[in-house]
Parts: structure tokens; sequence; C-alpha cells
């Protein structure tokens, strides 16, 4: 037999690189605030924050459609669920951002679990299209909830307290919270899709039939991702709702939803560090791009159609290309 | 005598007016190498489908160590014992070929809802999955991609991934097609000697392979049996001569 240990070595090369290149941009994010106020433009401590906010959004999505190849159409409705939770909560004086965190995980697993059980018996475009209608059912509800502001949404009064200190009150404050929260999100996830619950993931994506002759039911595997991925982006919910000290159904529109996709088609589908550049980028460029252009739709359209067509790895492919995240080999 | 390890009655199924297995019956004793021939489109891997649970028959019924398996999935029969080899490979290609094996080893070996120590760390997924890898000669290339694997690479580690399974009944559908001269002669006396451990339906081309490991051949022409018996007796039919075996002298 060979040398198991030198067979074992580094196990995937290609991961350490993406590790580094996801350790750059935390640090790189971190120094926003001095660099902002330097700078003597507070203000994009605030756009860096919505970043980071999507960047957790678009790592969950990566989990089920980067990882599990399940395309979710529907998944802004947990963006929702955490948004809601805070706006509920708050109503009923309850402020703590852990209990908000907490509601808006609990009601997005609930929903998860009953809506992925439907639509996992579904594959393809099938798939694509139950999970729209039960984002937007969810959406309806929200819209429809008329002592929650309905159709215009709702002004919170204050941001969520951490153990009861108003730790979220400044921009700065916000700002780390939701950089630790994004550190932790990739960090778990990293761990998790090189866990063995992520290789049957993985599998299943590559061959439902071979994961099939080797003894795996795919199923339960598929739903646990799709919880799992709902919970965590309520915790971007959560988080948008405190940046914006606002609530509305926009939030979880199938607008929102696409939005996420391509997210993740620009940053790079199933490497994490993609989703997490695509989500950064996507905010980023809206931001940018708006303030010279009401059409700025139309020059993030032309970037996206450059990146498909010249980079099928996604911004962090590119990056990746240029040396940035390199492999180890 | 005891009884078979698998049991196939009166097996039948059509893709629309294509009876593609047509009433076929046969025993498998333990601890035997039972080997299925026939011309190409017979109907081979249709039956080997059904055994394995991927595809349904329209009747009859499969018993496997004297239960009916008729109605189990692919993977609950995997879980009792029964595994197959795919004729056309099925590896999963972005894993490299130790993973691939490890995922087999890890599908019978404890639980797969784990989600944060990493797979790769775990000395015995790695250890027994090295070890199949190294029955089928494929050691080497341990770290490479499924999907870089030449083609008759593929196929032995088509049959580690299998074997990691640890399968009681092994359905091989055409094992050797596409390995190299060298590769076939390890891989037929690998099979010789798990015979002991393992019972076999082989499904095989290469005439000498089928001569050389089968106790008991059947032979399908259009979805039926038109002989079984032992090596000698089949080579001898006369049915068989005209069916088959004469097809590939002339
Ligand atoms: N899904 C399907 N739908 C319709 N016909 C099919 C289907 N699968 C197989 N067939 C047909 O059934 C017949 C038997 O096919 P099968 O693959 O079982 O043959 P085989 O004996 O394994 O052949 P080979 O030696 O070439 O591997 C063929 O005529 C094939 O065209
Ligand atoms: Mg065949």
């Amino acid at each position: 037999m060979t040398d198991l240990s030198q067979a074992l070595a580094p196990a995937r090369p290609r991961l350490a690189g993406r590790l580094k290149l996801a350790l750059c941009i935390f640090a790189l994010m971190a120094a926003v605030p001095p660099l902002a106020h330097a700078l003597g433009e507070p203000f994009l401590i605030v756009v860096a924050t919505r970043m980071m906010v999507f960047a957790i959004a678009a790592l969950s999505l990566d989990l089920i459609l980067g990882y599990g190849a399940m395309v979710s159409f529907g998944h802004a409705a947990y963006l929702g669920f955490g948004a809601y939770a805070v706006a509920v909560l708050s109503r009923a004086g309850i402020d703590d951002l852990f209990l908000h965190l907490l509601a808006g995980i609990a009601a997005s697993a609930v929903f998860a679990a009953l809506t992925g059980a439907i639509s996992l018996r579904t594959r393809g475009v099938y798939f694509i299209m139950i999970t729209l209608a039960f984002g937007q059912m969810a959406f309806f509800f929200f819209v429809s909830f008329s002592t929650l502001g309905g159709d215009d949404g709702v002004a919170l009064t204050a941001r969520s307290t951490v153990l009861g200190m108003p730790l979220l009150q400044g921009a700065q404050g916000m700002f780390y919270v939701t950089l630790a929260l994004l550190v932790l999100v990739f960090a778990g996830l990293y761990r998790l899709t090189l866990s063995r619950f992520g290789r049957v993931l993985t599998g299943t994506r590559e061959s439902a039939l071979r994961m099939q002759a080797i003894g795996f039911r795919p199923f339960p595997y598929q739903l646990t991702a799709y919880v799992i991925a709902g919970c965590l982006c309520s915790i971007a919910g959560v988080l948008l709702a405190n940046q914006a000290i606002y609530v509305s159904p926009a939030y979880m529109s199938w607008h929102r939803s696409g939005e996420m996709i391509v997210m993740l088609v620009l940053g790079g589908i199933g490497s994490l560090t993609g989703a997490m550049v695509g989500g950064l980028v996507t905010i980023a460029l809206e931001e940018g791009l708006a303030r010279y252009s009401e059409h700025w739709r139309l020059g993030f359209g032309l970037i996206l159609v450059l990146v498909a067509l010249f980079s099928p790895g996604g911004l962090s492919g590119l990056l990746r290309r240029l040396g940035l995240g390199r492999d180890a080999t | 005598m005891t009884a078979p390890l698998l049991s196939v009655q009166n097996l039948s199924k059509s893709y629309g007016a294509l009876k593609v297995t047509q009433d076929v019956s046969l025993d498998v004793r333990e601890g035997r190498i039972h080997a299925i021939i026939g011309p190409n489109g017979a109907g081979k891997t249709t039956l080997i489908s059904q055994l394995s649970g991927q595809l349904r028959p329209d009747s009859g019924r499969v018993v496997y160590d004297g239960r009916d398996i008729t109605r189990l999935d692919m993977a609950g029969r995997v879980r009792l014992g029964l595994a197959r080899s795919f004729q056309l490979t099925t590896l999963l290609p972005g894993f490299t070929a130790l993973e691939n094996v490890a995922l087999a080893v890890q599908a019978r070996e404890g639980s797969s809802f784990r989600f944060l120590r990493p797979a790769a760390t775990e000395g015995a997924l790695n250890d027994q999955a090295m070890a199949c890898l190294a029955d089928v000669g494929l050691a080497d290339r341990a770290r490479s991609q499924a999907g870089s694997l030449s083609h008759g690479e593929k196929r032995q580690l088509e049959l580690a991934v299998a074997l990691a399974t640890r399968p009681r009944l092994l359905l091989l559908d055409e094992p050797l097609a596409g390995t190299g001269h060298e590769e076939a002669a390890r891989l037929i006396a690998m099979f010789g000697g798990l015979k002991d451990r393992v019972t076999m339906v082989l499904i095989e081309h290469d005439m000498n392979a089928v001569f050389a490991l089968a106790d008991t051949v059947s032979v399908l022409v259009y979805g039926r049996i038109v002989a079984s018996g032992s090596p000698a007796e089949v080579r001898a039919d006369a049915r068989v001569r005209a069916a088959y075996l004469g097809e590939e002298a002339a």
C-alpha cells in the first residue's frame, strides 16, 4: 500500500486557497470603519454593513444551491422571517438580539422544514417554481399583515440590544456585530461542507444514483441542508431590519430571491468564498452605480454578462486565476 | 440443500412493446459466481437494474436471503448487502478516488449527520477506503479526481466503491470492459479470491473470464433465459451455440 499519510496530506489543496481569500476579505472589511472615518465618509460604514448582510444571505443560499444543487427561488422569505422576528418581538417589548435571532431562526426552521419537505419531492425547474410559490406565499402573508404595516412595512423604534446594551445603536457597533456574524456563518459553513454531512450533500449533487448505490437516501440530508440554509439566512434578515431600522415585505419579494441567485453567479457557485464575494460586490455595485445613474441596473447587467462570458467560476474564480487565493499545489 | 441467497422468480419488464425481461427465473447460491451472458441488447443491464432496485419489474419477485425485496429501494438493498457496479461508470467526478470510496464506507459506518469534523481527518474512513483501492490496484491514484481517471481506472474505482459497501452479493455489470489486459487479469484473480466471502452475479462479454470464474452460466437472449447450467453444459448447448456463441465464432 502506498504511504497513506502522504496520500492524505492536504486533503484538498483547493480549499487552502479559498480560505486565504476569505481571510483577506475579513481583514479588508475590518479596516473599513477606521478608513471611512479617515476619509471623512462615515456613510461607507453603512454601505459596508449592508454588503456584509447580503454576503451572509448569499452564503446561506450557496449551501443549498452551490453544494446541494437545489436552486431555490424563494430564499428571500427567510430574510423576511428574520426581519419580522425583530419587528414582532420589539413591539412586544422584547429587544434582545439573541432572542430576535432565536425567533427568526425558529420561524425559518419551521417554514423551511414544511415547504422543503414538499419542494424536495420535485426536481429541476419544478423545484425552482415551487420554492418561488412558497416564497410568494410568505411575502403575501406579511403584505396582508396590517398590524405590521402591511404593504408599507413598519419602522422600528430602536435597534436590538445585546444583553441589555445598545451595542448596535451606532453605525460602528452595527458594523462589527455584522462582521462577527459573517465570520461565524462562513466558518460554520466551511466546516460543514467538509464534514460527513457535507460530503453526502455534495455527493448527491454530483450523482444521486451513485449515492443510492452506496446506500444513501438523499432526502433527509437535502432537507436538513434546506433548513440550515433558511435559518442562516434569517440571521441576515435580523441584521437587515436592524441596519435599516425598518421592516417591509419588500425584503422577501421574488426580486430579492432572484438577486441572491445573481450574487452567487457573479461571485462563483459552490465555494462559499464566491458567494461572499458575490454578495459584497453586488450590493457595492448597487449602491455605487445607483449614485451615478438611475439606470444602474443596465450597468450591473453588463458586468454580469461579462463575468458569465469570461469567468465561468465567477469573480472568485477570476481572483484565483489572478493569483489571489491560488491553489497551494 | 440450502436455500439460495438470491431467488429471482418470473421477472418481467417491458418498455412499451419491447419485452426486455421475459419471465426470468434464476437462483444464485451463496458463495457462487453466477454468470449471465448474452448478445448486446439482450436485457442484461436491465435485469441487473431490477435486482439492484434501480428499476421496478412489471411482475415477478426478487427474494434475497429469504426476504421479498421486490419493493425495496436501491439504498435499502445496499444496506442488506446487495451492491452493484455500473456498466456505465457512475462515480462522483469532483471527488478524489479515495473520497469516492470513503463515502461508501461512511454510508455503512456511523451517522452521516455529523456537521463539524472534516471527513478527510477520519482515519477509519480513509484506511478502509485505501484498502479497497489497493484491492483493485488503484492505491497510487487515491488522490486523483475520479473525473480525471482513465476509462480502465474508472472501472477499477467502480469496483472499489462496490466492495467498500461490504457486499454479501455483488452484481457486476461488465466489470472488465475497457480495462487493459493486465488489469483484467488482476481483477479476474481478485474475483476468484473474493468468492469465499462474496456471492457474485457476473455479466461479462469476456468468455475466458466467464468460463474461468463461473459456477453457473445463464444465457439471456431477447430478455429470456434460453439456457442455464455449468460452463461445460452451456458451452455444449446447441441453442446457445446458435444464439450466442455461434455469433461470436462467426
Ligand atoms: N429506458 C429504456 N427505454 C426503452 N428501451 C430501453 C431502455 N433501457 C434499455 N432499453 C432497451 O432494452 C434492451 C435491453 O437493454 P440492456 O441495456 O438491458 O441490454 P444489455 O444486455 O445490457 O446490452 P449490452 O450488452 O449492450 O450492455 C435494449 O434493446 C435497449 O435498447
Ligand atoms: Mg448492458
